[in-house]
């Protein structure tokens, strides 16, 4: 508890590479030992699951988990500020469902029609924000509005019609491996995106921004933070990444339709806590949340290979996910307790014990 | 000193933490692994006739349960050894996870019924390209990702046998009308254009004379009413088609307990369990509809065949399907199971769905 303290004041990433301790700190960082669990978990899956140790695994596995690592960039800043994005899967869907229409119907080509769908998810953002910062709505009250609102709207432009005639070349590049590596093309685009999200969480004033305004608002805006306007462009930049995904489900799958990505917001937000983000914000990192991405994929992928009943792989990610939850809290309660004992026994005003 | 402690303390708590935490996902992992090689194993002892991966469009569901058991028992009678993917959830990326796991088990064969017909096509490009065959059942993929698609029956099967049905129970000739679906239901208006246009051109049915055609909007509600609203509007009745599982049950469950019941012919497409009491109690002859578990088991020797190397999806190329005998390919790769199934008293308690 105390060691949350202590961390929760300082609006830096947590284990800043500047102590004498740093590597000690490092060690003992909960994301790194969320590392090391997703270290063990790949090994033992080589060892005792058939065929899981192949490239054919690690191409499927990267290309299964691309639309939830780009969604959980954006929204790992949002959560760390103490907001909240449910909108992300809708704009996806809104989006694959204008990309189709325009395809389909217009003249215009593809990359275009790209462009115009990353606008389009930004849009999406930008009124999401604007409720939010304008308005003052909560952002759970918002997107949950929105994540109804957008779905609908990809009903309105596409119906229960289904576009799939896309180029050859950009679905085959959707799914395409690096040489004989297995490592999916699309993987170098999504690491650029990854290093995008850590340098500016973790590097710049924007990043310490962040994490002050999820720890505490009101302190944020007394030291001149301009709150409305961080916030507007994060939910700007998630609508952005969210139409990228939209983008790539469709090509991905070949199929514009208005039920992509349903559902996919949850798994985003569970990763993203399964990484160590607080959802009271203020406290996560990149480097986390990435693990967490990477270490439900791994499960699923194993356990599924494993033959496992799909009735209870869900209840194998939840159990993880409430683990993980309730593990630094269950620890911490311990520490506190044997601090305790600690001080009543070696204290001269509990002789009582003796 | 103290200091030291503690904060050695601390640490090793942690490390158990992690270890417990690591231990546990490791032991479950393992113990699944174990089931996941004796199953890979079971896939090896099986190799000489490859093995058959059934990939319905959603698991738990009674229909496709039906379909499945007819694909086990096929699959067993060619040796191949079975096994059954699929989400839980019938939506068009779902399924793309299970046809990887396919891919990477190296199945010979895949049978899927297509959430989407093209959603699922790039990937059922790369289990081809591992040397997967895929046979699309129930529901066609793309034609380009599929080697065969295995369909239920044909159209102008159903309308037929449901004709011949209440011809023999009216004895050749009177006036029938028919209980559908909603008016816009794809299926049962081909269904009843094909009866109409066989009434006007097949002599053997010149005295059977359609005189109307009411919608019960597979409401069973709606059909009980819509049944009762025929017989008061039309007392010379001598027959009703009800070319849908929802009219038929709700048509006899009106029958059953009026005066016209054993009078009045009825017929169309129903489920066994439904019709079963109605069948007992006099007051249905004889229905049909398609036995799904022979989709299941055509889909799999034809799997089977393909796999085998002795067809290639081409039309004309024909093979065994176990009991049901021979089948052909026709044009674009499809294979008809076969004329729909009519249950009767004497064979109902043989099907189970």
């Amino acid at each position: 508890m105390t060691d949350t303290a202590t961390r929760r004041q300082s609006p830096l990433p947590q284990g800043a590479p500047t102590r004498p301790s740093a590597l000690r700190r490092a060690a003992r960082r909960p994301d790194t030992m969320l590392f090391l669990v997703l270290v063990g978990v790949v090994i033992a899956a080589s060892a005792v699951i058939v065929n899981f140790a192949t490239t054919v695994t690690l191409g499927f596995l990267l290309v299964g988990i691309v639309p939830v690592l780009l969604l959980a960039m954006p929204m790992t800043l949002i959560i760390v500020t103490g907001e909240i994005d449910l909108s992300v899967a809708s704009t996806a869907g809104l989006t694959s469902a204008v990309m189709g229409v325009l395809w389909r119907d217009t003249d215009l080509g593809i990359w275009t029609i790209i462009v115009c769908c990353l606008l389009v998810g930004a849009l999406c953002g930008a009124f999401n924000g604007l409720l939010i910062t304008g308005l003052g709505v909560s952002s759970l009250a918002v997107t949950i509005g929105t994540l109804a609102l957008f779905r609908g709207l990809a009903l309105v432009v596409i119906g229960d019609q289904k576009v799939s005639d896309f180029p050859a070349d950009l679905t085959r590049l959707a799914t395409q491996r690096i040489g004989d590596t297995g490592i999916p093309v699309v993987m170098l685009g999504v690491a650029v995106v990854v290093a995008v999200f850590a340098v500016v969480l973790h590097q710049t004033s924007f990043g310490r921004t962040l994490y002050a305004l999820g720890f505490s608002p009101e302190a944020a805006r007394f030291v001149g933070v301009r709150v409305g306007a961080a916030k507007f462009w994060l939910f700007v930049v998630s609508g952005a990444v969210s139409g990228l995904v939209g983008v790539y489900w469709t090509l991905r799958f070949a199929s514009a339709g208005p039920d992509n990505a349903t559902g996919l917001e949850l798994s985003v937000i569970a990763a993203v806590l399964l990484g160590g983000v607080s959802i009271f914000g203020g406290r996560g990192t990149v480097f986390g949340v990435v693990t967490g991405v990477l270490l439900i994929g791994t499960v699923t992928y194993a356990l599924r290979l494993a033959r496992v009943d799909e009735t209870t792989l869900p209840i194998v990610t939840g159990v993880l996910l409430v683990l993980s939850v309730v593990t630094p809290s269950a620890l911490g309660w311990a520490r506190e307790k044997r601090r305790l004992s600690r001080l009543t026994t070696s204290s001269p005003a509990a002789p009582a014990a003796g | 000193m103290k200091m030291f402690s503690q904060a050695s303390g601390r640490r090793s708590g942690r490390a158990v933490g992690a270890a417990v935490a690591a231990i546990a996902l490791s032991t479950a992992l393992a113990a699944c692994g174990s089931v996941g090689g004796e199953s890979s194993d079971g896939g090896d002892g099986g190799s000489d006739a490859g093995s058959i991966v059934f990939l319905p469009k959603q698991l738990n569901n009674p229909y496709t349960d039906v379909v499945l058991g007819g694909g086990e028992d096929g699959a067993a009678e060619t040796g191949m050894s079975a096994s059954v993917l699929g989400p839980l959830e019938a939506s068009a990326s779902a399924q793309v996870p299970f046809i990887e796991q396919a891919t990477q088990e190296q199945a010979s064969v895949i049978v899927i019924a297509a959430n989407d017909p093209d959603a699922v096509g790039p990937s059922l490009q790369a289990a081809r390209d591992a040397g997967a065959k895929i046979v699309a059942f129930d529901s066609d993929t793309n034609p380009d990702y599929r080697d065969l698609f295995v369909s239920q029956v044909e159209a102008k099967d159903v309308a037929l046998v449901q004709l011949e049905m209440i011809s023999e129970q009216i004895g050749g000739s009177g006036d029938v009308a028919i209980l559908s679906a909603t008016a816009t239901a794809t299926n049962q208006n081909e269904w009843i254009k094909f009866m109409e246009e066989e009434i006007d051109s097949n002599p053997d049915y010149s005295g059977i004379n359609i005189v109307t055609k009411v919608y019960g909007d597979d409401d069973a509600d709606k059909s009980f009413k819509e049944a009762q609203g025929l017989l008061q509007s039309y007392p010379d009745l001598k027959g009703i088609i009800s070319p849908t599982t929802v009219g038929i049950a709700a048509a006899a469950k009106y029958l059953s307990t009026s005066e016209y019941k054993g009078k009045v012919a009825l017929t169309g497409l129903g489920l066994p369990n439904e019709m079963r009491e109605f069948v007992k109690d006099g007051t249905v002859t004889e229905f049909a509809l398609w036995d799904p578990a022979q989709l299941g088991y055509v889909a799999a020797f034809a799997g089977k065949a393909l796999a085998d190397g002795d067809i290639t999806g081409a039309e004309g190329d024909t093979f065994e399907a176990g009991d049901l005998g021979e089948r052909e390919v026709g044009a674009d790769g499809i294979v008809i199971v076969g004329p729909p199934t009519k249950f009767n008293a004497d064979n109902i308690d043989d099907y189970d769905f």
